[in-house]
C-alpha cells in the first residue's frame, strides 16, 4: 500500500530561485534564507519519498486565460521546466508518476473532487523552486513528483476548507494504490505578500505566525479562514495560502512538527516553511 | 442578482476577478506570447506593430507602451501576465511592484528590509525584523 509520510510547505519565490541559479545564495541578503532550509535538505536526505504530490499553482505558464482549472493533476511522465519570459531555469527535467496520478484522479474525482486531468504541461517557478530549496542543485530530482495545479490567480480560488477536504481525499486515494510507495504531499506558495497596487509590498508576520501555529496543531480553525480575510490580512497574493491546506488535510489530526521556519524577505514576500510528520 | 463584491474596497489593491479576466483577456493573452524568446525579440524590435496584432484597446496599448502597471491592471492585466513583459525588459517582481507604489526600487526595498508593509497600507518601520 503506498503511504503518506509527511508533508512540508514554503513559499515558492522566483527571485529564490535566480538566486541559486545566479549562484548568490551565500550573499548576505539570501544567506539567512537558504540556512532556514539546510536542515530540510539533510531531512530530505534522510527521509527521500518515492513520490512528492506538490501542490502549487501556476503563474500564467502552462494555463493562460484560456482554460482556467481549479484543480488540476499532472500525470504526464515527464514535465519540462517553462521558459516565463526571461527563459528556462537551469534545472532537471520533472519526471512524473503517471501510473499513481491516474489513480488518484480516478479516485479523487469519484470522491466528488472534480479535477482537471493534464497529459501535457509545462511547470514554472511554482513548482521547481519548492524542489531546489527542499534538494538543492541536483542532477537528477531525487523523486517522482506529481505536479499538483491549483487556482489562486483568477479569483475565487477554491476555500480552505474545500482545499482541506481535498487533502483528506488525496489521503485516501493514495492509501488504496497497491504498489508500496513512500509518499510526501508539499503544499506551496504564500505567505503574507502583495505583489500589485500601491499596497504592494505587504507583509504580515502576525498572520503568518498565527496561520503556521494554526496549521500544525488546530487545522480545523484555520481551514475556515474566509477569503476576504485572507486578502486584508496576508494581500492579495497571500491567499496562495489555501493550497497549504490541502498538504494539512492529507496528513493525520496529529502531527509531529520536525521544522518551522519563517523570513522576511525575500524580494516582496514572507518565506515561510514547515515539514510536518505523520506520527509513526 | 449581483454578485457580491467585499473585496472591491480594499484600498490599493485590485482582485482579478472574472469580471478582470474578461476585460483584461487580449492584454493578459499579448503578454504570454512573450514567452518565447523568437516573439520578445519581434516585440522589441516594434512595439507598437506587435501591440496591433491584438484586440486590445488603445488604452491598454499606450499603458503598454507606457509600462504603467496600475493603469494596466486597472484595464484587467494580471500581475503574472504582466510579468511577461517585465521579465521580457529584463526586471524583477520588485521592480514592478515597486514601480506600482510610487517609490524608487531602492526604497520598496529599503521598506522590504524593514519589514515591509502593514495591511494598513504604512510600512512596518522594523516591526517585523
Amino acid at each position: 500500500m503506498a503511504k503518506i509520510t509527511a508533508g512540508a510547505s514554503m513559499s515558492h519565490v522566483p527571485a529564490i530561485g535566480a538566486a541559486v541559479d545566479l549562484g548568490k545564495t551565500q550573499e548576505p541578503y539570501w544567506q539567512p534564507i537558504f540556512q532556514g532550509f539546510e536542515f530540510s535538505k539533510q531531512w530530505m536526505k534522510d527521509n527521500t519519498p518515492d513520490v512528492v504530490i506538490l501542490v502549487y499553482n501556476d503563474h500564467a505558464t502552462a494555463f493562460s486565460l484560456d482554460i482556467i482549472p481549479t484543480f488540476a493533476i499532472g500525470c504526464a511522465a515527464s514535465f519540462t521546466p517553462a521558459d516565463e519570459g526571461w527563459g528556462p531555469r537551469p534545472v532537471p527535467v520533472v519526471e512524473g508518476h503517471p501510473e499513481l496520478a491516474s489513480h488518484l484522479a480516478q479516485s479523487v474525482i469519484q470522491q466528488d473532487f472534480d479535477l482537471t486531468i493534464v497529459n501535457k504541461m509545462d511547470v514554472d517557478h511554482g513548482l521547481t523552486v519548492p524542489l531546489t530549496l527542499m534538494c538543492g542543485q541536483p542532477k537528477a530530482w531525487p523523486f517522482k513528483v506529481i505536479p499538483f495545479a491549483v487556482n489562486v490567480v483568477t479569483y475565487p480560488p477554491p476555500s480552505g476548507n474545500r482545499c482541506y477536504q481535498l487533502g483528506k481525499a488525496l489521503r485516501r486515494a493514495v492509501e488504496s494504490f497497491d504498489q508500496d510507495l513512500n509518499v510526501q504531499i508539499w503544499g506551496t506558495g504564500g505567505m503574507s505578500h502583495q505583489l500589485q497596487g500601491p499596497r504592494a509590498g505587504l507583509i504580515n508576520k502576525a498572520f503568518d505566525q498565527a496561520f503556521l501555529e494554526g496549521l500544525v496543531n488546530d487545522p480545523e480553525r484555520v481551514a475556515k479562514i474566509p477569503h476576504l480575510e485572507y486578502i486584508q490580512q496576508s494581500g492579495s497574493e497571500g491567499i496562495e495560502l489555501v493550497m497549504w491546506l490541502i498538504m494539512r488535510g492529507a496528513l493525520d489530526p496529529k502531527v509531529n512538527q520536525v521544522h518551522r521556519f519563517h523570513h522576511v524577505p525575500a524580494s516582496n514576500t514572507a518565506v515561510g516553511h514547515l515539514i510536518l510528520e505523520n506520527p509513526r | 442578482m449581483a454578485l457580491e463584491k467585499p473585496y472591491a474596497h480594499i484600498p490599493g489593491t485590485t482582485i482579478f476577478d472574472a469580471d478582470m479576466v474578461r476585460k483584461g483577456y487580449h492584454l493578459n493573452s499579448f503578454c504570454m506570447t512573450l514567452m518565447k524568446a523568437a516573439n520578445r525579440e519581434r516585440f522589441k524590435a516594434n512595439e507598437r506593430a506587435y501591440l496591433d496584432e491584438w484586440a486590445m484597446t488603445e488604452e491598454q496599448k499606450l499603458a503598454v507602451l507606457a509600462r504603467d502597471y496600475n493603469k494596466m491592471i486597472s484595464l484587467g492585466g494580471n500581475i503574472y501576465f504582466l510579468a511577461k513583459l517585465f521579465a521580457t525588459d529584463g526586471k524583477s517582481f520588485q521592480f514592478a511592484a515597486a514601480s506600482m507604489t510610487g517609490m524608487t526600487q531602492e526604497a520598496y526595498a529599503q521598506m522590504m528590509l524593514n519589514g515591509g508593509r502593514a495591511p494598513d497600507g504604512q510600512p512596518n518601520q522594523g516591526a517585523a525584523r
